[in-house]
């Protein structure tokens, strides 16, 4: 799961991180108020204003609206952040990560403006060669990171963590020295370090990345941005966490899908997929693009789907505009070809069917659920094997 | 001959009284699977499975009793990471995981835990292993199996359903059939199903289906280039998948430009693999293989 950047850094500056001062704005009379806050408080005239949006590149990006106005502008005066924050609220905001569709602004962060000396790159994620959490820094901050590990992999160090013992400061300090920090600010550094890395465990994240990690002209080291993603599976166990979701940045067919259970990514091609089993599907996908179209979703109906499950997966398939045919591929091992059959026809008479369906069973009560259709009277057709399947619906679709 | 699981696995279920954990013991035992105890802490004394099976309160107690070599693990995700450790502990020699979901730092904790110890991990997330008539362990479908010359050893359960029929209808069977599972941090990866294979002299060829995601995948293409004279096939699922997205499986997505189905497959052909070109064609590229 994804959050926004001021929820990121609400949630470090509780584990002890240090952050800057800002707080979340959600009209630009608000903006305006924690605008004047900040500069009463910190003497400054300089804020920072914001977009947040669940997508990197914000500072480069531009709006539509507006295209002189990046994600991220740095006014002066509180009445300079309220007309920023007028110019941002509601408009589309395009970054490299957003596609050319962009992202419409409804939250922004309001921060203090910072004195930069140094711009460094710190994240922590699991490295899965080792089964470890793994601590990546790089003086090369602000960049993006994957092309520094493409370009220049040297200038990223690494440091592994064994889960019995923690981060040891023996390792806090040579990230700390890797990073050409000397004195306080090296311990600073490694303090940093420590609470950074707890933060990752207690709160089960997946990626806690601080880019650009910065170190002010008087030596502090603060996280100027924060980007924070959790282990869905661990979501259980932070209640706090799951109610930072933010539903306007998913999805509304993979919400729906989760609702049902299932698991659903909506992608860009014209045929919708039902199958059992993640590998499965992502092999039905692969399947259609082999013989030349391009699948609409992946989804999972997982192996101990009902009727009503697989009744809902089939109105959320049928519910994408660009859909020109559905394949549904069941090898039924604990899940029965049978209930696929009658979800499937529940589904069909009650949402009709616009477009092509083959449908490929095999396995578990394969004959039962083939006679279902058959007798269904329903416009389906039946294949053999998943390739046998694959060719059908994309010369159907064609 | 076969590997991991035989007809003398001797089996203990942990979470027997569940849902899942009750269905698939009753299917593993009359699959013809030895399944000597289930564990339910608090439920020692009491019996499982229509009276079949005896339950005790702990894994040391069972093992002890009974004799158990081998355990399956059908605990809840939150309990998951314990049962797991409570096994290795016990010293058993086998421990298969098939909860889904358990959350990544439990499991990065228990591949610590297992270091220096004697035990072998099996997933978590995955259909168990099977060797056709002898041992059904995990939730796979026992009548698509025949036992016959094929290992198998595959990242997804459906999809190995999918090649394990394939390998079936062409009359090839399986030695065993092992599911690693679709998790990022996992007990046992394809290099050490691999060496199992090679060593074992009833296989007489190999199918390892990966996906998309980490780089278990090109690990094991490496050792088969260095150490398997078998023919082996291979399928990659994920090709279309867009990067970033998570495509079921935790385990399976491409990030920071690492874990391409294209990187996978590279690394197989080069190792000398036959890669099957849809998931359809894992049996029949065997069969041209060994005939």
């Amino acid at each position: 799961m994804k959050i926004h950047e001021y929820q990121a850094k609400d949630l470090l500056r509780d584990a002890g991180v240090p952050v800057p001062r800002s707080q979340v704005a959600f009209t630009a009379e608000e903006a305006r108020i924690e605008a004047q806050k900040l500069i009463e408080e910190t003497g400054s005239e300089v804020v920072v204003v914001k977009s947040q949006i669940h997508a990197g590149g914000r500072g480069k990006g531009r709006f539509k609206e507006h295209p002189e106005l990046g994600g991220v502008k740095v006014v002066k005066g509180a009445a300079a952040a309220k007309d920023a924050a007028e110019k941002m609220f509601g408009s589309t905001l395009v970054t490299i990560q957003t596609g050319p569709e962009g992202k419409v602004v409804k939250r922004l962060l309001i921060e203090q403006g910072m004195d930069i000396a140094r711009e460094l790159y710190l994240a922590a994620t699991l490295d899965r060669d080792t089964g470890r959490i793994t601590i990546m820094a790089s003086t090369e901050g602000g960049m993006d990171i994957e092309e520094v590990a493409a370009t220049s992999p040297e200038k990223i160090m690494r440091v592994q963590v064994d889960p019995a013992f923690g981060l040891q400061g023996y390792q806090a300090r040579a990230i700390a020295y890797g990073l050409r920090l000397e004195g306080k600010t090296a311990r600073k550094m490694a303090g940093f370090l420590d609470k950074l890395y707890k933060a990752y465990v207690k709160l089960d994240c997946s990626l806690l990345e601080i880019n650009p990690l910065l170190i002010t002209g008087g030596g502090d080291v603060i996280a100027l941005d924060a980007k924070a993603d959790f282990d869905d599976n661990a979501l259980y166990r932070h209640k706090h966490i799951e109610a930072l979701r933010d539903e306007d940045e998913e999805d509304p067919a993979e919400l729906e899908a989760k609702s049902w259970d299932l698991s659903y990514v909506a992608l860009d091609g014209t045929i919708g997929c039902m199958v059992n089993g993640a590998g499965l599907a992502m092999a039905t996908m692969d399947i259609i693009k082999y013989f030349g179209s391009e699948p609409a979703n992946f989804l999972d109906v997982g192996g101990g789907a009902t009727e009503e499950r697989v009744t809902a997966a089939f109105k959320i398939i049928t519910k994408d505009p660009n859909l020109k045919g559905i394949l549904v591929n069941i090898f039924g091992g604990i899940m029965k070809c049978d209930t696929i059959a009658r979800g499937v026809i529940g589904a069909v008479k009650e949402v009709g069917l616009e477009v092509p369906l083959v449908v490929r069973l095999e396995g578990t009560n394969v004959e039962l659920g083939k006679k279902l259709l058959d007798e269904s009277g329903l416009k389906i057709t039946s294949a053999g094997s998943l390739r046998d399947a694959a060719q059908k619906i994309v010369e159907m679709t064609k | 001959m076969s590997v991991l699981v035989d007809k003398n696995t001797k089996l203990l279920v942990q979470g027997i009284t569940g849902k899942t954990g009750a269905f698939h013991a009753g299917l593993s035992i009359e699959y013809g699977t030895s399944v000597v105890a289930g564990v339910v802490p608090g439920k020692g004394g009491s019996k499982a499975c229509d009276d079949r099976v005896p339950v005790f309160d702990t894994v040391a107690e069972a093992v002890e009793k009974t004799g158990a070599n081998a355990s399956v693990v059908f605990v809840p995700p939150p309990f998951a990471a314990d049962a797991i450790m409570e096994s290795v502990a016990a010293e058993i020699p086998l421990v298969i995981a098939i909860t889904e979901g358990i959350p990544v730092n439990d499991m990065i904790v228990v591949k610590r835990f297992l270091e220096g110890k004697n035990s072998r991990l099996i997933g978590p997330n995955c259909p168990g292993v099977i060797t056709p008539d002898q041992c059904r362990i995990g939730i796979m479908p026992g009548y698509i199996h025949k036992p016959g010359k094929i290992g198998v050893v595959s990242r997804s359960g459906t999809l190995t359903y999918e090649a394990v029929h394939q390998l079936t209808t062409l009359g090839l069977g399986q030695t065993t059939a092992i599911g690693i599972g679709g998790d990022p941090v996992n007990g046992t990866n394809f290099v050490d199903c691999l060496q199992l294979f090679n060593e074992d002299p009833a296989c007489e060829g190999i199918v390892m289906i990966g996906e998309i995601g980490g780089a278990a995948e090109e690990a094991g293409a490496a050792f088969i280039k260095e150490h398997v004279k078998k023919p082996c096939v291979g399928f990659i699922a994920g090709v279309s998948a867009p990067k970033g997205k998570r495509m079921g499986h935790a385990g399976a997505i491409i990030s920071g430009g690492k874990g391409t189905a294209e990187a996978k497959l590279e690394a197989l052909r080069d190792a000398g693999v036959k890669i099957a070109d849809t998931p359809s064609d894992i049996g029949s590229a065997m069969a041209s293989l060994i005939g």
